[in-house]
This record gives structure tokens, C-alpha cells and sequence, in this order.
């Protein structure tokens, strides 16, 4: 990566004696996650608002739908939404302390990669759904889930982990193109939604014949596949464009 | 002009223009600046001198004319430039929640310095022992003696200093002389600071800049400046 970005530098900038050393991309990467993490606990302000809304939520569906229990497609369908309107708070989150905080500029004047701010954004909201996850899934279980969950974790953690590079990815650079704007609450969840129905629609196809009590069997690969190749797409469109992202 | 043209340039501005939408934020200016010296920069509110900043900066691109910095071109060259600005802006360029020490330490990871420069300067401003606390627990004067740390943690060739010495009590501004003002002996720097103290500006300045709505009404060696003329630019 780091070569295919030095090319990208004018051909014709060989004078720039004295530029100092690009800091490499893996201890950017380290210093800017650390950051991003200890902020996070030091506030609180994403992980446990969006644990906390997927909990009340799974509350809501469990009185509204006035049952017991829920399995199959019905039961993927509402762990992916739930998971995806919580994980929406986080993006929404994710560069706010950068932008009023200087942030952006003070990472800008460093001898630095730029899309070591993607890679590290998007580590961080990746480590935001796991904890998220943690908390969700087994609240899930307990409180709507009919089957046992237990035979269906080895293909739900597969799912699970490809829909969430996906989410990490676009919310990142949502996040990163509605920071800007005035309107970023409400542009972010705009702009993220129609792009991350497609990791519902393939995560809840690949989860529903987990969730059931008879006949239960291995997600379908093609929606596994489908899973990938999107967090493929969209892995290197967001490498790509990031860096425009941040210019003036 | 050419009272303030050198040999080797550390700043060359030849027309500059810079826009936000239609309104000229800065309008042809024309400038050069000898590496070693200090170009302070006058004006009212609004005048265009932290547009001025960004743009040395590279945070923002001009939109006409020719600018080098550090005898890189700016756009094209921006990323030769970036690592050897220190930059001390009206924002902190702080995270809140962090302490001093935490935020100097990861500025100096983003700059590959040590952490032993850190320690150095947490004591060079005095803010070895509040380190720990988070930087919304510090007061103003606290935070920027902790900005003016990051400005120069990575002992930058160019200073852009915007205010430097607001919310500092005179005990501070004379502790942080050491590391952003007139530089005698030792690794030399260019300056450029803005102002808004015609005599405490213009004593510490080799040339002057004045800018009215964007436009350069000023741009002299300090020496043939009269504090009147720069008191003249805020009526």
C-alpha cells in the first residue's frame, strides 16, 4: 500500500530536500487506535449508547410482537436491523472529537499516511461492534431467541465478523464524509443506510437458517461470498477516495 | 517588495489568492521571507491572517498565484512540508479528554519522536505536575502552554503562530519564550506569528505584513515600519 502511495506523489517534486521522514503507517495506525480508544473510555460516549440502545430495543420487539419467541428469518431480520441502527450511533460518533477538537488538522501537519486515519477509524468502530456484539447477541438469545443459540454460534461469528468489516468500512467513511457538513446527524445515517442494506440483506440470509430449531443448517456460502466481496468493493473504493475526503 | 526579498527563502508568495466560495479571503499577496527571520502579521478581525497560516500550513490550497514553503511548492510539494510546520493555532489541536502528557505523546508517535522529548517539554512549560489531568480540568493559559509543547515537540524549521501569547500570564510568556520566540543561537527557525500588539509585533519582527479584507495594504522590512502605520490598520 505504502508503494502504490508514494507513486502517487508529483514526479516532479524532487527538490523537497529536507522533507522529513514519513512516520511509518503501522505506528501512525497504532498511535491514532490508542487515541481513539482511550478517548472512548475516557467518555463513554459510543460503546455503551449503543449497547444500550440494542438491549431496549430487543426489549421493545419482545412486548410489541406479544411473543414468547422468535427463530429463522424473523429472528435474523431483527438482530440485523437492531445491530445496524446501534452501530449507526457509532458512525455518527466516530470523528465527531476530531472535528471540533482540531483533530483532523493536527493529524494533517504530520508526516503521515493519510489512510492511516481510515485504517485506524475503521479498527475502531470494528472494536465498537464487538463490544457491541458481546452485549447484544446473548441479550438477544435471553430475550427473543427461541432456539438455542449455541449450535448456531460457529456460522453466526463467521456472519457476523464479515457484516461488521463491511459496516466498519462504510461507516467509516460516511462518517468521514458527513463530519464536515452541518447537517451530520442526520446526513450520516442518510448516506449509510442505502449502503449498508446490502450487508443486512446478506448477513440476515446467511443467519436465518441458523436461527431455527429444525432442520438447522450452515449459512449459505453465496451470501458469505456476497458478504466478502462487498467488504472487498467498498474496502478499496474507501482506500481510494479517503484521502479526498480530508483535502481543503 | 523587494526590501524584503533574500537570498535563500524560507516563504515566497507571489500572488497569492484564496477563496471561500465567492469572498476573497486573501487577495495577491505578495511576500518573501528569509529563513531565520520573523514576518509578523497585522490586522483586523477577519483580515485573512489564520487563511494566511492555513495555507503556509498546508491545510489550505491557494486558489491563485505562487506559494513556496521551505523551498517546496505548495500544492504539489505539501507533503514535503508536513513535518517540519509547527503550528499554533487559535484551537489548541488538543483532545480534551486526554492529559498533556497523553496528548504530546501521541502527537510525538504521529511525528516519530521519542518520548523523552515530551518529558522535556512538559517541564520546559512548567506542566510536569497537572501531566496527568485531562485538559478540560486545565485552564486556558494551562492548555495553551501545552499547544505551544506540540507546536515544537518536533522541532519544526517554520513556526506559524497565531496569537501566541494569548491567555498567558507574563510568568508564561516568558517561560515559552525559550521555545517559540526570536531565536538566539542554537538550531534556527522562521517565523511567522500574527498579532494584534502594534509594539510587542513589531519589536520581535524582520518584516511586516498588513492585510485589510484579505488584501496586503503593508509589506515591509519592520525597520522602515512606524507603529502608527499598524495602529492605522484597525481604524
Amino acid at each position: 500500500m505504502s508503494a502504490i502511495r508514494e507513486l502517487e506523489r508529483p514526479a516532479a517534486s524532487a527538490p523537497a530536500a529536507g522533507a522529513k521522514r514519513q512516520t511509518p503507517l503501522w505506528q501512525t495506525v497504532g498511535a491514532l487506535l490508542r487515541k481513539e480508544l482511550l478517548v472512548e473510555l475516557r467518555t463513554l460516549e459510543s460503546v455503551p449508547g449503543m449497547s444500550l440502545f440494542a438491549l431496549s430495543t430487543f426489549v421493545v420487539f419482545h412486548f410489541a410482537l406479544n411473543r414468547a419467541s422468535v427463530e429463522g428469518e424473523e429472528a435474523a431480520g431483527i438482530l440485523w436491523v437492531t445491530l445496524l441502527f446501534a452501530a449507526l450511533l457509532g458512525v455518527n460518533r466516530l470523528f465527531v472529537a476530531d472535528a471540533d477538537q482540531g483533530g483532523f488538522d493536527g493529524f494533517l501537519l504530520a508526516p503521515v499516511e493519510r489512510s492511516a486515519l481510515f485504517l485506524a477509524k475503521a479498527l475502531t468502530l470494528l472494536v465498537y461492534l464487538l463490544v457491541l456484539e458481546l452485549v447484544a447477541v446473548p441479550a438477544f438469545a435471553l430475550l427473543l431467541l427461541g432456539p438455542a443459540p449455541w449450535p448456531a454460534l460457529p456460522g453466526l461469528i463467521a456472519t457476523l465478523a464479515l457484516a461488521d468489516v463491511g459496516v466498519a468500512v462504510i461507516g467509516t467513511l460516511v462518517g468521514a464524509l458527513a463530519v464536515h457538513t452541518r447537517a451530520r446527524d442526520l446526513l450520516g445515517p442518510l448516506l449509510a443506510l442505502p449502503l449498508l442494506v446490502p450487508i443486512v440483506i446478506g448477513a440476515s440470509r446467511a443467519t436465518a437458517p441458523l436461527l431455527v430449531e429444525a432442520h438447522r443448517s450452515a449459512p449459505a456460502s453465496k451470501w458469505l461470498l456476497t458478504l466478502g466481496l462487498y467488504d472487498l468493493v467498498f474496502g478499496l473504493i474507501a482506500y481510494a477516495v479517503f484521502d479526498f475526503l480530508l483535502e481543503d | 517588495m523587494e526590501a524584503t526579498r533574500a537570498l535563500t527563502a524560507a516563504l515566497e508568495l507571489e500572488g497569492l489568492t484564496r477563496r471561500y466560495g465567492e469572498r476573497e479571503a486573501l487577495s495577491d499577496v505578495w511576500l518573501s521571507l528569509a529563513a531565520g527571520q520573523t514576518l509578523v502579521v497585522f490586522g483586523p478581525n477577519g483580515a485573512g491572517k489564520t487563511t494566511l497560516l492555513r495555507v503556509l500550513a498546508t491545510l489550505l490550497r491557494p486558489h491563485a498565484g505562487r506559494v513556496r514553503v521551505l523551498d517546496c511548492e505548495l500544492p504539489a510539494q505539501a507533503w514535503a512540508v508536513r513535518g517540519r510546520v509547527g503550528v499554533l493555532a487559535h484551537e489548541p489541536l488538543l483532545y480534551r479528554e486526554l492529559s498533556a502528557r497523553e496528548n504530546l505523546r501521541f502527537h510525538a508517535r504521529l511525528h516519530g519522536v521519542g518520548a523523552a522529548r515530551v518529558e522535556e517539554l512538559l517541564d520546559a512549560v512548567a506542566m510536569r505536575e497537572r501531566a496527568r489531568e485531562p485538559l478540560r480540568t486545565l485552564s486556558r493559559g494551562m492548555v495553551q502552554r501545552v499547544a505551544i509543547a506540540r507546536c515544537v515537540l518536533h522541532d519544526p524549521e517554520l513556526l506559524l503562530l497565531d496569537e501566541p501569547y494569548a491567555n498567558l500570564d507574563p510568568a508564561a510568556v516568558e517561560l515559552v519564550q525559550p521555545l517559540i520566540g526570536a531565536r538566539v543561537g542554537g538550531h534556527p527557525y522562521t517565523r511567522v506569528v500574527c498579532s494584534h500588539d502594534p509594539s510587542g509585533g513589531l519589536a520581535q519582527a524582520d518584516v511586516v505584513l498588513g492585510l485589510q479584507a484579505g488584501r496586503p495594504v503593508l509589506a515591509r522590512a519592520a525597520s522602515e515600519v512606524a507603529p502608527e502605520e499598524i495602529a492605522g490598520l484597525y481604524r
